[in-house]
């Protein structure tokens, strides 16, 4: 044989690959999204299953039998957040110490960026209340924490009032072998984030807090409770964190095997579990929950109060109380003795919860998808940019004339350095001013235009993402005369293996933001070349740029949640989206904004470069 | 006005004695003529609340006992006293008590009475304070000391052992150890809600030792200890190697008259779990076992269904007297529980010796002389005798009409009497490849500043950076460690000024384990040893003086004002960067099979040329 070795079959093997490439690629492309798609068929995925040992054949028994009391402290508590106007600081620290609590509290203030309109604030200033269970006999080396947010008007007192109760009946339990935090956290995610920050003291996005007087250990697992009214029909857990991190399954797989033992519906993204997976509606219902995870997933924002956590390495997950119109209701103390048996459980762990999958998604509550299934589909999108490489290298005659004779590596049309080099700096200068323009311009723009502080922004952030389109993008001619069919090829191969990492990267941290950006970029990025026809190359770049396909993803998940939108509110909610994504990298250190910035956009302008090459 | 019998048993406090003198008389050695010299006496509180009338009888000294020590008269009253205690408890409820203050009373009177001690003899005490905490819990600890004046070194074999425990003895003679400490700790003492124990100890276990200079090969020495001890407390002493021993300089002082004091080492095993299985040795070492006495009350259901359970052995020797010419030794075993508010009393401020131990005390140890002491707080200046059914006891009597009777009981909000100096000590930063230790030292005196002894171990698979070490430190004595051999040493003699906060950070990294290094719970996380802070104003008393209870002086020192502490932070629990170990088997099997079949076999077909060769050409040898 000696395939690579005889000139003639390496020749051979490289024609036959240039031929079929396109096909080839059209072919992986389909492949790849067919794949993704038949994840969410149910035979293809895999049932979930408790890998933790310590959690698994334990016997626990709930016997939590507060409820009603727990909604009369809700109550209470309701009352004098009213009547102090916000957290009830003085009330709550006297009801923690009243049930055997060590209790803590922690101000913090913060100033956004710009102001946030969707929750009305700028200058935040509040306080965290939280009371330490101390384990009887344990050196406090660890600790479990369950939180509840103290939330604006009367959203979440049922859950205040059941951590309070909980508080009160762990008191009196021997159980414990980890101290357990009660942390009560003013607005929401600022205050998790300036608690976290004290407890483990860092400072990433340069918040304002006072340092934490107790603290019991290193944290092995945190939920967070979100209840607003005092009966429930189900129960949503949600998972997705910071940058699109998860949880360990086994939390996930905790929370189900309660709800079935108890008996509540448990949901997650807000959607029952169906069992008819063999019909068309069966396979679209799992379809839908899982790509409302992925579209969660890939917006990388904490998607509730335990989404800090993850940085921590701390497993953590919302339960979030959901009453509908459904008949079966479930009462309180149900759901507090759901908690109990979790927290029982996670009590009883020896390590950080490590058995089971990190990298997942899940088409219902009791399947999931792990790595090993999902990332083919990434991989065959992938492929179709190694393939075009190795394309052009063929056209661009570097590996013919390295693999004929490699003595002579003579290339008179070769590309300089400098007509490559620049496009690709005026690139990175404009990821650079969008990155840093927008909250640096606004104050400017506000003087100037008739618009609030956060249009400012996102407007500013917008122009400049358009005016990037429309740079000078032939620099490379004054400085080298005409542009040459070896310069493009050089610069599509520099941009396609730049894109290949970085997809790769990003797939390989948070497989959903990569999915869907390779399904948008992959495409133009395979087969954009400078011949094809100008005005329709251009309308479909730009329709598949990073900004368009936020824009859809917009719209597909106001589908999916089934709160479908007008184009106008659509396009509102984009613009709030983006002032969002902006807040979130400011306020908890999200990378999804600065990855579109400061690399994605760049590199979508090198192949824009590429399109309009002369 | 109302009289009224009160239960409001503060500091209970059971104290007793007994004075053994074993005088050997034997020429040939064959017969023993035993005099024992037993004292009963009683010991009376201020208060004059004495609930043993008996008349010392020190005038019958020396009593040829073949018979049978006299049956303690106290006996009866300690079952009624705590009888009453338990009976009164669940009646009245109403013990709310002020708790941060030891009124301790001391007398004279028995110092003056005692006869110069004999020579070679051992005697035997025991002692239970029960203390409730401002929090609402109760402290218990118990204290059982034997004191015997023989020498155990210059040669003279020592072969009769009377309280003393042979096997403890026999580890002294045979390692020459001077001074041996053992705590086993489950919990982390509270201080800001506890106060200051008697006794500080880290969690887990710590060993503690001083040894003569007589030793030739200290680090076999130590290892056979620690082997030793470990039989005998029935504990993992043994996982004490060089990693995690260290010798200070300057943070441990001996805390008795230690002559010749050559070696000292200090191990601390944070992860050392406690339970009945330590307890059942450790009673054992007792002259009376767990059979009577106060050892009754060592229920291990009861004492392990605590918030903090600290049990302890210190070997010393002291002087025998206040001329100090010749030394004792001293075995102290305590035993420090704290029972908790919320689980064991249901929330309510009261607790009886039934309700703690759910046991009561029926039987004095007939090795030791039984003098009870009740301190009653308030304290009250009426006591009345009186006699129910035949029965005659005392009483105090409470003025319900005057305020003052209340006006001692604190509100349940009031701020309790802040301990003088805590720790607390935590990790920062997130990730694994680095992190930073903080350690906070909290000095609450309003106008004294402490110098502070600090000691920190760290073990060698934390790398410190010791350039980031910020310290406010007069002087440093650090000791890098070894990968595999030995820990990081740093000691630290910091000034605390009054009211304050001091912080040490140090930056570290995290090192990568061999596999097999790994526990067999990696994602556990490795623990860290506490820190250690000592007061360095420490002034020993090392003389034995017996007119103080014992608790009083669990280490005594010259003056009031300066005694001695310590300070231990909680340990730490830092998680290793860890292989997912079930990669391992993965990671080989695949890349084995895929290296030795698919990548030989495909690189072969890549790269050669088959030819047919020809048949001829081959010379095939003959033989």
């Amino acid at each position: 044989m000696g395939l690579l070795s005889d000139p003639n079959r390496r020749r051979a093997l490289t024609k036959l690959l240039t031929r079929l490439n396109a096909p080839i690629c059209v072919m992986c492309y389909l492949a790849g999204v067919a794949w993704f798609m038949g994840l969410a068929f149910e035979p293809f995925t895999l049932r979930t299953y408790m890998s933790e040992n310590a959690m698994g054949s334990t016997m626990v028994e709930e016997r939590f039998p507060a409820g009603e009391r727990a909604l009369a402290t809700g109550r209470e508590f309701a009352a004098h957040k009213k009547k102090v106007g916000g957290m009830p600081v003085d009330w709550l620290v006297k009801t923690m110490q009243s049930r055997g609590l060590e209790v803590f509290t922690q101000s913090f203030t913060r100033k956004l960026p710009f102001p946030d309109e969707n929750k009305e604030r700028y200058m935040v200033r509040g306080t965290n209340v939280y009371g330490i269970l101390r384990a009887p006999r344990a050196p406090r080396t660890e600790a479990l924490v369950l939180s509840a947010p103290c939330s604006e008007g009367n959203n979440n007192n049922q859950a205040v009032g059941l951590l309070l109760g909980l508080a009160q009946y762990f008191r009196s339990q021997i159980h414990w072998a980890k101290d357990i935090i009660f942390l009560v956290n003013e607005h929401d995610l600022i205050g998790m984030q300036a608690w976290l920050e004290g407890y483990h003291h860092t400072n990433t996005t340069g918040g304002d807090w006072s340092p934490l007087q107790g603290r019991g250990g290193s944290i092995q697992a945190a939920l967070s409770l979100e209840l607003s009214s005092d009966v429930i029909t189900s129960l949503d857990l949600v998972l997705e964190g910071l940058n699109g991190q998860l949880p360990n399954l086994d939390l996930a797989n905790l929370f189900y095997a309660f709800c079935q033992k108890i008996g509540v519906l448990c949901t997650i993204q807000g959607k029952l579990q169906r069992n008819d997976w063999d019909t068309t509606s069966g396979y679209s219902h799992a379809a839908q929950t899982m790509m409302l995870m992925v579209l969660k997933q890939a917006s990388g924002r904490p998607w509730g109060d335990h989404g800090l956590f993850l940085r921590y390495h701390i497993e953590a997950a919302s339960i979030r109380g959901i009453n509908s119109f459904r008949q079966y209701k479930t009462d309180t103390t149900t759901i507090g003795r759901l908690l109990e048996g979790m927290y029982r459980k996670l009590n009883n762990l020896l390590e950080r919860l490590h058995q089971s999958y990190f990298f997942y998604l899940m088409p219902s509550l009791s399947r999931f998808v792990s790595i090993g299934y999902y990332m083919p589909a990434f991989g065959l999108l992938a492929v179709i940019l190694l393939l075009q490489v190795l394309n052009l290298l063929v056209y661009v005659g570097i590996i013919d004339s390295f693999l004929l004779s490699p003595s002579v590596l003579h290339q008179p049309s070769s590309p300089g350095v400098l007509s490559i080099l620049t496009p690709v700096v005026i690139s990175h200068m404009t990821g650079v001013a969008l990155y840093t323009l927008p909250i640096l311009s606004q104050e400017m723009a506000v003087q100037h235009f008739p618009v609030s502080e956060t249009e400012a922004v996102v407007l500013t952030a917008i122009a400049i993402y358009t005016a990037g389109l429309a740079l000078p993008h032939n620099t490379h001619r004054l400085l080298q005369g005409e542009g040459t069919e070896e310069g493009w090829r050089v610069l599509k191969l520099v941009a396609l293996l730049y894109l290949a990492v970085l997809l790769g990267c990003t797939a390989l941290i948070n497989f959903s933001l990569g999915f869907i950006l390779a399904l948008s970029l992959v495409p133009i990025a395979a087969f954009i070349t400078p011949h094809t026809p100008k005005a329709l190359s251009a309308a479909i770049m730009v329709l598949l740029s990073p900004g368009c396909t936020l824009l859809y993803c917009v719209f597909v998940f106001q589908e999916l949640q089934e709160t479908p939108v007008s184009l106008q509110d659509g396009w509102m909610l984009f613009l709030s989206v983006i002032s969002q994504g902006i807040l979130d990298h400011a306020l908890y250190g999200s990378l999804v904004y600065p990855l579109l910035a400061l690399l994605i956009y760049p590199c979508w302008l090198l192949l824009w470069n590429i399109l309009f090459w002369k | 006005m109302l009289a009224f019998v009160l239960c409001g048993l503060v500091y209970v406090f059971v104290t007793a004695d007994v004075q053994e003198t074993n005088q050997v008389k034997d020429a040939e050695g064959q017969t023993h003529a035993v005099e024992e010299e037993r004292q009963w006496e009683a010991t009376e509180v201020e208060t004059n609340l004495s609930l043993t009338d008996t008349p010392s009888d020190n005038e019958a000294d020396h009593v040829q006992t073949c018979d049978r020590p006299p049956p303690p008269p106290a006996k009866d009253e300690i079952q009624e006293a705590a009888e009453e205690v338990r009976r009164d408890s669940l009646e009245t409820n109403i013990v709310d008590v002020p708790s941060d203050k030891v009124d301790h009373v001391s007398d004279t009177k028995k110092t003056l009475d005692d006869p110069p001690p004999p020579p070679e003899k051992d005697r035997f005490q025991e002692e239970l304070v029960i203390r409730p905490l401002h929090s609402g819990d109760t402290y218990a600890s118990f204290q059982f000391r034997t004191l015997w004046d023989t020498d155990f070194f210059r040669g003279n074999k020592v072969l009769y052992y009377q309280l003393f425990p042979k096997s403890l003895g026999q580890v002294i003679s045979k390692f020459s150890v001077s001074e041996l400490h053992i705590s086993f700790t489950q919990g982390y003492w509270r201080t800001m809600q506890w106060g200051q124990p008697f006794l500080p100890s880290p969690p887990g276990a710590e060993l503690w030792e001083w040894c003569q200079d007589t030793v030739t090969d200290v680090d076999i020495a130590w290892k056979e200890l620690t082997n030793v001890l470990s039989g005998i407390v029935c504990a993992s002493l043994n996982f004490i190697d060089s990693t995690n021993t260290v010798q200070p300089s300057a943070s441990f002082k001996p805390l008795g008259v230690g002559n010749g004091n050559a070696f000292s080492a200090n191990a601390v095993l944070p992860r050392e779990i406690v339970c009945t299985e330590n307890l059942t040795p450790w009673k054992k070492l007792l002259p009376c076992g767990a059979k009577t006495g106060l050892a009754v009350l060592m229920n291990s259901e009861k004492v392990f269904h605590s918030s903090f359970y600290s049990q302890a052995l210190h070997i010393t020797p002291v002087c025998q007297d206040w001329q100090c010419k010749s030394t004792a030794w001293e075995l102290k075993r305590t035993l420090n529980v704290v029972f908790d508010l919320h689980s064991s009393g249901q929330g309510k401020r009261e607790w009886s010796l039934f309700k703690m131990f759910s046991r009561t005390l029926t039987e004095a140890c007939p090795l030791r002389h039984c003098g009870e002491q009740f301190e009653l707080s308030p304290a009250t200046p009426l006591l009345s005798q009186a006699v129910v059914l035949g029965d005659r006891r005392t009483y105090s009597v409470y003025d319900l009409t005057n305020q003052a009777t209340f006006g001692q009981m604190p509100a349940e909000s009031g701020d309790m009497l802040r301990p003088l100096l805590h720790g607390e000590r935590y990790v920062a930063g997130y990730g694994l490849p680095t992190g930073e230790i903080h350690t906070l030292v909290y000095n609450h005196h309003t106008y004294r500043a402490f110098p502070v002894l600090l000691l920190d171990t760290v073990p060698w698979y934390l790398r410190l950076y010791i350039h980031t070490l910020t310290t406010p430190a007069i002087y440093i004595h650090y000791q890098p460690s070894k990968d595999r051999l030995q820990p990081h040493l740093l000691e630290m003699l910091v000034q605390l000024p009054p009211n304050s906060v001091t912080e040490v950070t140090v930056q570290f990294e995290r090192a990568l384990l061999k596999w097999t290094e790994y526990t067999p719970d990696p994602n556990h996380g490795f623990y860290v040893g506490p820190l250690l802070a000592v007061p360095s104003v420490v002034a020993m008393d090392t003389n034995s003086t017996q007119e103080r209870p014992l608790f009083s002086s669990f280490f005594p020192c010259k003056e009031e004002s300066s005694y001695f502490m310590r300070v231990y932070t909680e340990p730490l629990l830092v998680n290793l960067p860890t292989p997912d170990f079930s990669m391992p088997y993965n990671v080989i099997c695949l890349t084995c099979t895929v290296m030795a079949v698919g990548y030989g076999s495909l690189y072969n077909l890549l790269t050669h040329t088959f030819q047919v060769e020809e048949p001829g050409l081959r010379c095939v040898p003959l033989l």
